[in-house]
């Protein structure tokens, strides 16, 4: 019997096929954003959709984020399965109070009888030399309102299957791709699957301390474990997938195991991702730790365009190497 | 077969139907009004509404161009919008006392009464909130090529929110079957519209290329003529209007604006009751032209009366949701 096609795809080719496929599924799918159609974004993550499905279900809009998105809530609550291009994360600003207040309210004030099935992707991550504007990981301002759901993918298997599942909820669910990322390759079934969303994985398994990382900084707590068993220190690396829902369960357990965490997330450091979870993990697993959680974000600074200067605001493997050789006391 | 004169007959019955059909619903919103100040200054009602008393003419006429499965967004003074699409007054004041009965479980109350079996997309307490919102909706009917037909109201207030031009952009760009109705009550919140709004504000419409137009917003008859053909016109995939609704509002901004002298005289207010009301005036045409009597407005007044406090009887017998159900509704 043949093995299930499961083929070397980039990160950026998962997206797409993702979307190809619930497009092909349900007649419903459309996508709307900015040069999302013949450009296939700046990114080219879209090429090729617009050939297939046309410019009624690929469709190129003008600079009006909030317009456009608040056209996506209400598409959603009456038929449509809007799947929301917005280029670069920064500009969320400006759809804020179509998703703060509209999309995340409108079935529980409702009373639970509209619904908002749509999707927003967008991208994050800094060390594109991009600056203040184009490299800001800004995930938790959604991660903390009802009604939402926050998905940050770390691989091409996970962006394909995530995304799936993400068009088929019946919620407004924002989807975080790394644009760093997009050129990352891993393999990728042929055939259909959707993989559930408030579920961690684990990356790497270990005993000696637990890396809990998103989106962008999973290859960075890899990197990390890999130089950490040079040492002698088995690191467990776990992606938790989606912010929310959050798979609380995992991280406590692995800590359970561990004893000591370092919790590594791309968004500002302070009242963040990071915060959240140690939280989760200090309360889930305080008397089998035998070290203050460490949190790992970004500098609270605006992200600096000159490269030396960057390079230094987001955790890299050599900083989270060092920070998880001390709390094992290994220095 | 048909002659003339009887089919003049038959359309002139009908004219009377839907005549007293529209009083009847300018009625029922005034009285529904006067039950929630009631409701408010009993302390029977948690929080605030806003009223929607001396604008009856918009919602009605603008309501009465539309089909059951048309959509419509409201405002945070949306009271109107609801009934004037179809919503039942009990279990709207159930919704404003916080009941399990109310159209949202008693989770929206006064500000987001919802109601999808009349089309009604939900009401926003957000100025201009739900602009995108209704033009997303006639972007699904465009798809659904069933010829249904989305109206966003708002305040002139909402004309300074960018976002109401960014998708009436894209409404134009896309032929949307939206009608984007401004009801200019001359006043945002305790602000008179004139140190708030610069320039001709049909322009506003017009630059992106969407037919505008100006009503009296008091004469349900002259709304209701706009509003048909700016709905025929987006059925017909000619797509969106923007339609501004010159109107008062008698009471406060909400039911606890009392004294209002500091941004308005109260002969401004005695005038616009007197001389402009929707109701009176619609009333005094009726009988002028002969097609119904004092008696029988009288008997609509008397039927509604009834009706508005059979409902807020029911509202305030309705229980309270269980604080259990905090949690229920937040994901669907």
């Amino acid at each position: 019997m043949p093995e299930p096609a499961t083929r070397e795809l980039t990160f950026a080719q998962a997206v797409n096929e993702a979307l190809a496929e619930e497009m092909r599924r349900d007649p419903n799918v459309c996508i709307l954003g900015e040069d999302v159609a013949e450009a296939g974004t700046p990114f080219k993550v879209l090429s090729g959709l617009v050939e297939e499905f046309g410019a009624d279900r690929v469709i190129d809009t003008p600079i009006s984020e909030a317009g456009f998105t608040g056209i996506g809530v209400g598409a959603a609550m009456t038929g449509t399965r809007p799947v929301i291009d917005i280029m670069f994360g920064d500009f969320l600003t400006l759809t804020m109070d179509q998703m703060v207040n509209q999309a995340a309210k409108v079935h529980y004030m409702s009373g639970g009888k509209w619904k908002v099935p749509m999707v927003l992707r967008t991208t994050l991550g800094a060390t594109r030399r991009s600056a203040a504007q184009h490299s800001q990981s800004l995930h938790a301002w959604f991660s903390h309102v009802p009604g939402l759901k926050v998905v940050l993918p770390s691989t091409p298997y996970d962006a394909k299957g995530l995304l799936k599942s993400a068009i088929r909820d019946e919620n407004p669910v924002i989807f975080f791709e790394d644009k760093m990322m997009y050129k990352l390759k891993g393999p990728v079934p042929a055939e259909d699957y959707t993989i559930p969303f408030g579920v961690a994985d684990i990356k790497r398994d270990g005993d000696d301390i637990t890396l809990v990382a998103t989106s962008s900084m999973v290859q960075v707590a890899l990197g990390a474990a890999a130089l950490l068993e040079k040492i002698g220190i088995s690191a467990e690396v776990i992606d938790p997938r989606t912010t929310w829902p959050l798979d609380e369960n995992t991280l406590i357990e692995s800590v359970k195991k561990t004893s000591r965490a370092i919790v590594i997330d791309e968004g500002y450091g302070r009242y963040g991702v990071t915060a959240e979870i140690a939280s989760v993990i200090a309360e889930g697993a305080f008397f089998d730790l035998e070290a203050p959680v460490k949190r790992m974000g970004a500098m609270h600074v605006p992200i600096p365009f000159s490269p030396p200067l960057e390079d230094v605001t987001v955790p890299t493997e050599d900083t989270v190497f060092k920070t998880a050789r001390t709390l094992c006391g290994k220095n | 077969m048909t002659t003339t004169t009887d089919r003049m007959k038959q359309d002139s019955q009908q004219d009377v139907e839907q005549y007293l059909r529209m009083y009847r619903r300018m009625v029922m919103i005034r009285l529904f009004e006067e039950q929630v100040n009631e409701l408010y200054t009993r302390a029977l009602m948690p929080g605030l509404a806003h009223l929607y008393v001396g604008e009856e003419a918009v919602a009605v006429g603008v309501c009465e161009a539309l089909r059951a499965d048309d959509y419509i967004t409201s405002t945070h003074r949306g009271h109107g919008h609801c009934v004037a699409k179809g919503a039942s007054p009990d279990r709207m004041f159930a919704e404003l006392l916080g009941k399990e009965a109310g159209y949202c479980k008693g989770k929206g109350g006064s500000m987001h009464i919802a109601d999808p079996a009349t089309g009604n997309l939900g009401a926003n307490a957000i100025v201009a909130g739900s602009a995108g919102i209704a033009t997303g909706a006639a972007f699904s009917a465009k798809r659904a090529g069933k010829g249904q037909v989305a109206v966003c109201f708002f305040g002139e207030g909402a004309l300074g929110q960018g976002v109401v031009y960014e998708v009436m952009n894209l409404a134009a760009l896309w032929k949307l079957p939206v009608i984007y109705v401004c009801e200019n009550n001359l006043y945002t919140e305790y602000t008179h519209c004139s140190e708030t709004l610069a320039g001709d504000l049909l322009q506003r419409g017009t630059a992106f290329g969407v037919p505008s137009e100006e009503v009296d917003g008091q004469d349900v008859r002259a709304v209701y003529a706009v509003a048909k053909r700016m709905a025929d016109r987006a059925r017909s995939g000619e797509g969106p209007s923007f339609l501004i609704c010159n109107t008062y509002r008698y009471t406060g901004h909400h039911v606890g604006d009392i004294n209002r002298e500091y941004y308005r005289s109260k002969q401004e207010e005695l005038q616009w009751k007197t001389e402009r009301d929707p109701l009176k005036n619609f009333a005094d045409w009726l009988s002028n032209q002969g097609l119904t009597d004092a008696a029988a407005m009288d008997r609509i007044q008397q039927e509604v009366r009834q009706e508005m406090k059979a409902a807020v009887e029911f509202a305030i017998a309705s229980p309270y949701p269980s604080p259990d159900k905090v949690e229920q509704d937040v994901y669907a």
